[in-house]
């Protein structure tokens, strides 16, 4: 998980966008136009939070559809990654959220704005 | 692809034998449930370990069969 090349294209393009962004969601649709539930509930904290991040629409390939569970052995999507380690999926995001622990975790890696 | 809420039950009582389990169906449909599991198994384990461990349990159903399962694990207290 935390090699930078492996046999599979996938996961290096998934390991390059986590590297070269410091906030990164894979989701279903974009963050303008989330197109599932659990997707809008993390880009809604995210914002909320005033998190800059990327997202990225895991619906454009099947490929990286199944890439990203694999690459994280998570089944489910929306997965929220940040400085390069997968951080959690709706529930775990959400309930971070509730408990503050998001805000500070993010300000501790530096990636939230002051 | 429903799966029955006895069946999920079982199936998460065999991973998690010593839990205390307690599962909703979130909309009735058979497809969305949330299920609150608290377990030794999962004391110590930051929250992304925990419910790798709940999916484990569930053999691969979990974005199968089962397409929502909100999760709320932890250690007894």
């Amino acid at each position: 998980m935390t090699e930078t090349t492996t046999a599979n294209p996938v996961h290096d393009f998934i390991a390059g966008a986590i590297a070269d962004h410091p906030v990164v969601l894979f989701m279903k649709g974009v963050p303008e136009q989330p197109q599932c539930g659990f997707s809008a509930q993390v880009v809604q904290i995210l914002d909320h939070l005033g998190a800059d991040f990327v997202g990225v629409n895991v619906l454009q390939s099947d490929a990286l559809r199944d890439g990203i569970k694999t690459y994280s052995d998570w089944p489910t999507i929306p997965q929220l990654y940040v400085k390069g380690e997968f951080v959690g999926g709706c529930d775990i995001i959400r309930e971070m959220f509730q408990a503050g622990e998001l805000k500070t975790f993010l300000a501790e890696q530096g990636v939230l704005e002051a | 692809m429903p799966i029955a809420q006895t069946d999920l039950e079982t199936i998460l009582r065999e991973g998690f034998p010593d839990a205390e389990i307690v599962i909703e169906d979130l909309a009735g449909d058979g497809d969305h449930y949330k299920a609150r599991i608290v377990s030794a198994a999962f004391a110590g384990l930051p929250r992304v370990r925990q419910h790798q461990l709940v999916y484990a349990a569930l053999k691969g159903r979990m974005g199968g069969e089962l397409h929502a399962l909100a999760l709320e694990t932890s250690a007894p207290l």
